[in-house]
């Protein structure tokens, strides 16, 4: 088997006029109502985002519903639009519901039948971020297909089960719960009717209890769900639902590479800036070579990040057959490229970037946890051998 | 034939081809004659003035002409042989050369009837190029050279170099230096093979013994050498960028095919270190292509320099990883013979050779450490160097 190239050689790896318009209004925004300083409170704070930011963000700019076609209440736009939001979310750790509600939720209903009024309904309210949603799998399912369903649906379409470490689920208006049925595979909906759980102790509505968990990542909260009988809707069959899961799977993981890319912009951005100022020594610590070569690597790091993360989102807005393999190399490459950024960042401040108060650990912890998120960089390159044909030994 | 350089379009180089292929056949001209006659007809780099081989047309559009004489099964110039000419002397003779001399030099640098080399790095200069010592001593309206020159591709194959020498050893080492055009057949240029830890002798040490160099052979004014040599270093690092490549096409592919047709040869070990690469390899060439797109949309950036550095690396972590799988056949190198190639080719022969080879990559045309420096202070903007030897005369310099 030769590797399919034709059409990565079409692949557009620049960015749009229109998509640097979206990046600067993003940005500003964010730079506007979204500084470090803001982030740490807003993780103090325990909520499990921040829903003024959120307000402007997905509704009063319309990101919530790029992904999502005119006709259904959306933008019409693309992932690649998608991407360049999840690039400046990235930059500065935001804690808003973007990839878990924006993202994979949005993918998984966009994989079940839009003709059918509650899809359609469903995913109006969350393109016009009218609901949160999320996607009730553990945030580290890597794709490749759907897992096998931890949670089962009764005749009566009741669930019963549990699912550990689900993110954008605390907070969430309705959730998208893989469950085996009694005629198979199927994908749910169960409304949560008292959104804003607060403090520690979960809340229970309606059979579904979400039990917020201590997360390493403080910007995307986890949570555990518990089903006791949750009455639920069933969205797509044994049919469709798979696919589905599938789908949102893949675009989840292949966007995280955009979110991981400006996360690394950032932390070398800020290690850069730092080291021009301080000084040690007599000279500003920056003009060590020591220091510059690891920021400079950095850097080149950065460049194939950018045309990695951008050849996926190019892909999956083309819903290209080269989908699988553009996810799995940006998938791979972007997570490691991030954690370095970030455990370079700390190193490079020196003791401040040990410290709370300093945003570097809110980065640190962002980035980590996107290593695992949707597939460790361990799990894409397996993928990998199979797709390009690099087989492992036998036995 | 015209040469108005009002609106070059596209379509008037379509039409330009085909009055050129019209008048000489391709079939029944000699290579040579159709490359001057190619060359005369302002289609040899279309970005260069008229009656130097161009049109005065933008640089996007030689692309356009490239696809029109393939498809014609017109003779190319062979760039790769002559790539040195091409990528670093022209650039710098048409930036600083009199009339007289891009009328005398650019056409058959340009057919390849003429190769040049660049007498630059020194045993004693390499990363400190400015550092050079090799003098230049004004007599009369002749310099008169002396010194060693080294790593000189095609030496032995130039009828030209481009040199840079120290005309004022009493001057910081940055402006004592003037830029000259050699004529390697000269009384007193010496070539000798260097052999390499491949076994061949792909370079040369060039000795430089009472040449004399008429002043009208000068590039750029008596002091300015250095400012000169920043156009064709310029151009090198443009050169090395490369052209698009397909996934697989580099180191990475060799390795994969081996890996595909000798099961035997896998391992867990192995297997991860593969795919680890073969993921880093396909970044690379990811980049490489949107540095290509950028480049095509007229917006260029730093990103070349990345290139060169992750390919170098690259290149050194596969060659050594196939070495290492092929096991037993590691153990063994295809020929260590002296030999002279006319052209390099860094994924050619077999993994030993490709494993040797590659530990230039990271040497040749900047060292890595070099580049990351100006990555740094270029891209990043960090403080530069302590330079301590900036402001002394070169003669006073510790060595």
């Amino acid at each position: 088997m030769s590797t399919p190239d034709m059409l990565s050689s079409e692949a557009d790896l620049l960015y749009s006029e229109a998509e640097d318009d979206l990046r600067a209004a993003v940005r500003s925004l964010l730079a506007d109502r979204c500084p470090p300083s803001a982030v740490l409170a807003e993780a103090e704070r325990r909520r499990p985002y921040d829903p003024a930011l959120w307000r402007s963000l997905a509704v009063e700019m319309g990101t919530a519903g790029l992904l999502v076609p005119d006709k259904l209440g959306g933008q019409g736009a693309t992932a690649r639009e998608a991407a360049v939001v999840l690039e400046e979310l990235g930059r500065s750790v935001a804690p808003v519901p973007y990839l878990t509600s924006g993202v994979l939720a949005v993918s998984a209903l966009l994989g079940c039948d839009t003709d059918e009024e509650q899809v359609a309904r469903l995913l109006g309210a969350l393109a016009e971020g009218r609901a949160v949603g999320a996607l009730a799998l553990p945030l580290s399912t890597a794709p490749g297909g759907a897992p096998p369903a931890t949670v089962t649906a009764g005749a009566d379409g009741a669930l019963s089960g549990r699912i550990g470490g689900v993110a954008g689920a605390v907070g969430a208006d309705v959730l998208l719960v893989p469950a085996e049925g009694p005629d198979g595979y199927g994908l749910y909906a169960v409304d949560i009717d008292a959104p804003g759980i607060t403090g520690g102790g979960g809340g229970v509505t309606g059979g579904v209890t979400v039990e917020p968990l201590t997360s390493l990542d403080l910007t995307r909260p986890l949570a555990a769900l518990h089903f006791a009988q949750a009455p639920a809707r069933r969205l797509a069959g044994p049919d469709r639902a798979r696919a589905a899961v599938g789908r949102a799977l893949m675009a989840g993981a292949g966007l995280l590479a955009s979110e991981q890319l400006g996360l690394a912009e950032w932390c070398l951005a800020e290690t850069v800036r730092h080291t021009k100022e301080r000084h040690q020594f007599g000279r500003p610590i920056g003009s060590f070579q020591a220091l510059k070569h690891r920021m400079a690597r950095l850097w080149l790091g950065l460049v194939s990040a950018r045309a990695a993360a951008r050849h996926a989102a190019d892909a999956l807005a083309a819903d290209s057959l080269e989908v699988p393999i553009a996810v799995a190399v940006a998938q791979s490459y972007c997570a490691r490229v991030a954690v370095h950024a970030a455990e370079e960042c700390v190193q490079l401040h020196g003791g401040i970037g040990m410290t709370w108060e300093h945003p570097a650990h809110l980065y640190l912890k962002r980035a980590k946890s996107d290593e695992i998120a949707l597939g460790t960089p361990g799990r894409h390159r397996e993928a990998l051998a199979g797709l390009v044909d690099l087989p492992a030994p036998v036995g | 034939m015209s040469t108005d350089t009002e609106q070059v379009t596209a379509d008037g180089l379509r039409d330009r081809v085909r009055q050129l292929v019209a008048e000489h056949p391709v079939a029944t001209t000699a290579r040579l004659d159709f490359l001057r006659a190619r060359f005369d007809a302002g289609l040899a780099w279309v970005h260069y003035p008229v009656g130097l081989g161009g049109l005065g047309a933008p640089r996007s559009l030689q692309s356009v002409v490239d696809a029109e004489l393939g498809a014609a099964g017109a003779p190319d110039n062979d760039p790769r042989r002559i790539g040195i000419g091409l990528g670093m002397a022209a650039p710098t003779i048409l930036g600083f050369g009199t009339d007289e001399q891009r009328t005398r030099l650019l056409r058959p640098l340009w057919t390849g009837e003429e190769v040049w080399c660049q007498l630059f790095s020194e045993p004693g200069a390499g990363s400190d190029l400015a550092a050079l010592g090799t003098r230049a001593a004004r007599d009369g309206d002749t310099w008169v050279i002396d010194g060693q020159k080294v790593w000189t591709s095609s030496a032995h194959l130039a009828r030209w170099a481009i040199l840079i020498a120290r005309t004022d050893p009493d001057l910081p080492k940055h402006r004592g230096i003037s830029y000259f055009i050699c004529d390697m057949t000269d009384p007193g240029v010496e070539v000798r093979p260097l052999r390499q830890i491949t076994g061949e002798a792909e370079f040369n040490e060039v000795f430089l013994t009472g040449v004399r160099i008429p002043d009208s052979r000068r590039l750029g004014e008596v002091g300015e050498g250095w400012k000169v040599a920043q156009t064709t270093l310029m151009n090198e690092r443009v050169a090395i960028g490369g052209g698009r490549v397909p996934r697989e096409g580099g180191m990475i592919g060799r390795i994969a095919t081996v890996w595909r047709e000798r099961p035997e040869l896998r391992t867990h070990d192995l297997h991860q270190r593969l795919l680890g690469l073969w993921v880093e390899a396909e970044a690379a060439r990811l980049a490489g292509e949107r540095l290509r797109q950028q480049l095509a949309m007229g917006q260029p950036g730093p990103e070349g320099s990345a290139m060169k550095l992750a390919f170098a690396r690259l290149n050194q972590e596969i060659s050594g990883l196939e070495v290492e799988l092929l096991g037993e056949e590691g153990l063994l190198y295809d020929d260590w013979t002296l030999r002279r190639p006319e052209l390099v080719d860094f994924t050619g022969r077999e993994a030993g050779y490709r494993y040797l080879r590659a530990k230039g990559n990271s040497i040749e045309g900047g060292t890595s450490e070099v580049l990351l420096n100006i990555v740094a202070e270029r891209v990043l903007g960090l403080p530069s160097e302590p330079r301590t030897d900036k402001d002394l005369p070169w003669k006073d310099l510790p060595r």
